[in-house]
């Protein structure tokens, strides 16, 4: 396969980038997407040139480092995979393809298609934990969770925290990141301690961080690579509203 | 800032303000297309008329009507809050934008909403304030005098520009209604596997529905004029 690549290039986080256009070529359509852009950046190598930065990790859609998005799509077109479990094969020879880093003033560029999503961490360091003590572990059973319930937290531990859903969000909103962390908490009851603290300072350092607000489109579960739901939303503002009128966190 | 007021102005709090608003005046629109559509009641304004003057007399309603304006107001404060909250939160745009994973009076809601806000000052200048302010021929009706304002109506919708804008109107609102139903019940936190297909398909019903009997009204009248 022969492509044009449209590549976001940004030297740093406070240099001004821009769209370069790349030529490769004899690309198997076998390849994963990340693996057509090793070719490249091997070309680039050669030719002396800064080779184009992405963020990758395990390759195999758990890690959520690879961000890409792919002709306005993070990801790229296919649902529920991330940008590592792409195929060339999911393109056509001759196509042109944009690629730029995800877009959310909370996850500033550090350099082409990598960006810092420092913001994440700082909403789960905020609350996304269990810090009471709750003993070794019970019997089986000793606990008992329905498995409807338990198979819904488990949706939402899915969430590998790679940001689509900020990248696809018209308003760059982190609230289904939040929500499914919130949530995957919330539905069990080692969670249930902290619960209302928890919310309330999770919302507090999304809005901190400068995300925006969700609108209900739903890009974010389209696009999300584990596609987590948007009962997780719903979820989450229930729970805060809860949080804030009943805790005694003043 | 208190926890109250920090709640409020949170994203999940200005939403809320957007959510509980929009359910009022989802309610208001309902009781007004009901209203309205005396004027399609062939018997000169009768009915409609005396609609409207118990409307604009009953205290009750006067409360109503000032709360209904209060919220309008909050709508339109909020969503320009949010969307500067959300035009700062993404920053650079993307070169290339799909819209293939959401829909698209979804992602416009601000653009829709921009558009009944222009309709809504032509409506109330047409209407509202001319039976508020305006001189308005009387007529009477079993032996009392009242407004008459179904001639001011009738008038009004005798020329085709106005009808058409109505029209066009009324389809802007359809989409933005289309959205706003049922996304007010998600904010809420109303998301029930039970509850949430009704809701939705109460909403896109509703959505459909008001918009073509308010549609409907313009219509008729310019062609019973004709």
């Amino acid at each position: 396969m022969n492509l044009t690549l449209k590549i976001w290039r940004q030297q740093d986080a406070n240099t001004k980038g821009e769209m370069k256009t790349y030529e490769v070529s004899d690309i198997s359509p076998d390849m994963s997407f990340l693996e057509m852009l090793d070719v490249l950046n091997e070309i680039l190598s050669k030719k002396g040139e800064d080779p184009v930065h992405f963020d990758h990790d395990c390759r195999e859609g758990i890690c959520g480092m690879c961000s890409m998005v792919i002709n306005g799509r993070p990801h790229g077109p296919k649902q529920a995979i991330t940008t590592c479990q792409l195929h060339m094969r999911s393109f056509k020879d001759g196509d042109t393809i944009l690629i730029e880093p995800w877009r959310a003033t909370a996850f500033p560029v550090v350099k082409d298609l990598v960006v810092d999503r420092g913001a994440f961490d700082r909403i789960i360091q905020a609350g996304g934990y269990i810090s009471v003590n709750t003993g070794g572990t019970p019997d089986a059973n000793e606990i008992p969770i329905p498995k409807k319930v338990a198979d819904e937290a488990f949706d939402s531990a899915t969430c590998i925290g790679c940001g689509a859903c900020v990248a696809a969000c018209k308003n760059a909103s982190a609230m289904l990141f939040v929500s499914a962390k919130v949530s995957q908490l919330a539905l069990l009851p080692q969670g249930h301690v902290e619960r209302k603290t928890r919310v309330e300072k999770m919302v507090a350092q999304m809005d901190e961080e400068g995300f925006g607000a969700c609108t209900n489109t739903g890009a974010c579960s389209a696009e999300c690579p584990k596609e987590i739901s948007l009962e997780n939303i719903a979820r989450l503002n229930r729970e805060y509203v809860g949080a804030r009128l009943s805790s005694e966190n003043i | 800032m208190s926890w109250f007021s920090k709640t409020l102005n949170s994203t999940i709090g200005r939403k809320i303000f957007m959510s509980l608003t929009g359910i009022f005046l989802i309610l208001f629109l309902t009781v007004h297309v009901a209203g309205n559509l005396q004027l399609l009641i062939p018997d000169g304004g009768k009915a409609f008329n005396i609609y409207a003057h118990t409307m604009g007399t009953n205290p009750f309603i006067q409360v109503v009507s000032k709360l209904n304006f209060a919220f309008i107001i909050v709508h339109i404060i909020w969503s320009i809050l949010l969307t500067r909250q959300n035009m700062a939160a993404r920053g650079v745009g993307y070169a290339a934008s799909s819209g293939a994973s959401s829909k698209w009076n979804s992602r416009n809601m601000g653009a829709l909403g921009t558009v009944i806000l222009i309709f809504l000052i032509v409506h109330l200048r047409k209407f509202w304030y001319v039976f508020k302010f305006g001189e308005v021929p009387t007529t009477t009706i079993d032996g009392a005098e009242v407004p008459n304002y179904f001639l001011v109506v009738n008038e009004a919708y005798s020329y085709w520009y106005y009808v058409v804008f109505y029209v066009v109107c009324l389809i802007v609102i359809a989409g933005h209604l289309n959205h706003g139903f049922q996304s007010a019940f998600q904010t809420l936190g109303l998301n029930h596997k039970k509850y949430t297909p009704f809701i939705k398909a109460v909403g896109a019903l509703y959505s459909i529905i008001v918009p073509l009997l308010f549609a409907l009204i313009p219509v008729m009248m310019f062609l019973r004029n004709l």
